[in-house]
């Protein structure tokens, strides 16, 4: 343990990865059915085990222990059938092992050892993949029905299978629905955030009513909206504009005050006008508050629209297909419709953050300096 | 306490307005704890071409007089006029270009576009302003950092970006709210003393809020002391030290015997007292 070079939950975690390798070993020696490459991994797992007593060993062969053991147990999972208990072990051997590995880099990258730039990404990586692979083994180790919860490599043969049902659904909610609905819902709120700042009539009148229809429940509005605006995209949409307006009204509200009375001040002594102080101070300043309305908004977007789609769609679109195939006992599809949901919601809402970045590349927050 | 007259610094030509001249004037804040008296019968004329530093500690209300000179306040008592003007249309004629304490440079802006801005407000042409951002910046000695962003440079650069902002569009007037507070000593006397080469150079109008002897001092033609609760004038010292100052004239005895003199000022206003 001295002599490994690790703290005490790496410490813990080593023993764990390599005790669970020697536990699979002398299980597949005693099992009648092992696998042979599964063997060799695990028997290469606890061999990680010498560093207590020798020296310290790479992280990167903790990271190829868990890569090794992982990828053979996938391979040798049996069909239709639960796999053999002692590959429960080697399970958690892999996960133990990637734990590990990721600690040690995340430690490795503070102190500045590897760039940040290429190794920052390995660690979400590693712990998406890690996910998915217990995820399978889970799923068909345990023999999971189906219905329940479908394995990841079945969920990704059903999403290259109705490809073409998934991009139809795709454009029918995410680009008939949400992106017009997102752009109205967000440009409206900006422009009576900005009449509500101009006037406190309207400031008292309008912000109640914000409010209030920000409690609406979607679920309450969404058929009002199919009725008056029909079954196809229209209705969607301004379910989304309504879900969105809100937080776009509430952040603008916020930002155009953010301004500091120094900087207003300085404006006056120019003797600028509304406008040009609107647009030239208040506006900027307000600016990361719009894009944390518009960040939010992206994500509410979406399921605004996957959720009114669950009150009468033409046959297509997201909602459709999610209520359709829990009906139809269809979960791999239901499934893969959320794994494009989630791709979609996540590259939007990347996007929405990448323009942040490239606009108010002068706050703080983003320019990662003080104030 | 009696307040000291006007300083009648008629020069003779008659002709000239005094570029600020205050009468009887005075500003109460109301508060929630009740009023709050930051000016009290204020007298005062400023010549064209004045350097004029308001000096007194916290609460005297020196900024305040500052910010009522540039319409940012408004007196409740007595006039006050600037080029013969209300403070409202002196505002409107853009008479006066103001340094803040803090430089209040805009942070998605680049230096030169910070600049530019009461540029652009005021309608003058690309040409203009690329003239005159060019001008100010030589000015302030910043040639250089035309596309640097403010949080890009030092404190002291910041502070010279925002004096050429407020001398872009060429106001007569020049109100300085302390310029250099917040900056440590060696960048404060360098800056002193190129603010003393440009007054030179523009032949413009300053006011100068301060709360240090030396600076006040050193810079200016005229010294007004100030005492708190309530604001006002205690005495206003004419400086006969010559135009030209290099920075060691500070220990002359001429220039201790005017500190000496804004020392004693202070002290008849009670105001060592407050100073912490």
């Amino acid at each position: 343990m001295m002599k490994s070079g690790l703290n005490l939950l790496q410490s813990l975690l080593a023993l764990l990865a390599g005790g669970m390798a020697l536990c699979g070993l002398v299980g597949a020696a005693i099992s009648a059915d092992a696998d042979i490459l599964l063997t060799v991994t695990m028997g290469l797992g606890a061999l990680t085990l010498v560093r207590c007593v020798f020296r310290p060993i790479s992280l990167w062969l903790d990271g190829l222990a868990s890569v090794l053991i992982a990828l053979a147990l996938v391979l040798a999972l049996p069909r239709g059938a639960a796999m053999p208990g002692h590959y429960w072990f080697a399970m958690v051997s892999a996960w133990g092992f990637a734990w590990l590995f990721v600690d040690q880099l995340s430690g490795e990258i503070r102190r500045g050892a590897v760039p940040r730039k290429t190794m920052g990404l390995l660690i979400p990586a590693v712990f998406g993949v890690a996910l998915l692979v217990v995820w399978e083994i889970v799923t068909r180790g345990a023999n999971v029905p189906p219905v329940l919860l479908p394995a990841p490599s079945a969920i990704g043969a059903q999403l290259a299978n109705s490809a073409p049902i998934l991009w139809a659904d795709f454009v029918q909610t995410f680009v008939k629905s949400v992106i017009p609905g997102y752009i109205i819902g967000c440009l409206a709120g900006l422009v009576v955030a900005i009449a509500v700042d101009r006037s406190p009539f309207l400031k008292a009148g309008l912000l109640p009513i914000g409010n209030f229809m920000s409690a609406l429940p979607i679920i309450g509005i969404a058929p009002i909206m199919v009725m008056w605006f029909g079954f196809d995209w229209q209705s969607k949409a301004a379910v989304v504009v309504a879900m969105t307006f809100f937080p776009m009204l509430v952040n603008t509200v916020a930002g155009l005050n953010a301004a500091s009375s120094i900087e207003r001040d300085l404006m006056r002594t120019y003797a600028a006008n509304y406008w040009q102080t609107l647009l030239k101070l208040r506006l900027p300043a307000a600016g990361p508050f719009i894009f944390n309305a518009l960040k939010i908004n992206s994500t509410l977007a979406l399921i605004g629209a996957i959720v009114a789609e669950f009150f009468g769609t033409p046959v297509v679109g997201m909602g459709f297909r999610i209520s359709t195939g829990v009906g139809r006992l269809a979960i791999d599809l239901v499934w893969a419709e959320i794994a494009v949901a989630a791709v979609a919601g996540s590259a939007f809402y990347g996007v929405i953050a990448l323009i942040e970045r490239g606009v108010t590349f002068w706050h703080p927050s983003v320019r990662g300096g003080r104030a | 306490m009696s307040v000291t007259s006007i300083t009648s610094s008629t020069t003779g030509t008659g002709v000239a307005l005094p570029v600020v001249k205050a009468e009887h004037l005075g500003l109460t804040f109301s508060t929630n704890d009740g009023d709050v008296v930051a000016l009290s019968d204020v007298n005062l004329t400023i010549e064209k071409g004045d350097f004029v530093s308001f000096i007194g500690p916290s609460g005297c209300g020196k900024t305040t007089f500052l910010r009522t000179i540039a319409d940012l306040e408004q007196p409740t008592s007595g006039t006050l006029e600037i080029n013969g003007q209300t403070p409202e249309n002196a505002r409107k004629d853009r008479a006066y270009g103001y340094v803040f304490q803090a430089p209040a440079l805009y942070p998605w802006r680049t230096i030169e576009k910070n600049i530019a801005l009461p540029l652009e407000i005021m309608g003058h042409s690309a040409q203009q302003q690329a003239e005159r951002i060019k001008r100010t910046m030589d000015l302030v000695n910043l040639s250089g950092f035309e596309k640097k962003f403010p949080w890009q440079l030092s404190g002291g650069m910041q502070q010279r970006a925002s004096i050429a902002r407020a001398l872009a569009f060429d106001a007569d007037l020049l109100l300085m709210d302390e310029p250099f507070g917040a900056l440590d000593e060696i960048v404060r006397d360098h800056l002193n003393s190129e603010l003393l080469k440009l007054w030179d150079r523009t032949k413009k109008t300053i006011c100068f809020v301060t709360h240090s002897i030396p600076e006040a001092v050193y810079l200016s033609t005229k010294i007004v002391v100030m005492s708190p609760r309530p604001g006002r004038v205690t005495d206003i010292i004419e400086s006969n030290l010559p135009r030209e100052r290099p920075l060691d004239i500070r220990e002359t005895p001429e220039f201790l015997a005017i500190a000496a003199r804004v020392r004693d000022g202070l002290r008849a206003g009670h105001s060592y007292e407050e100073v912490v």
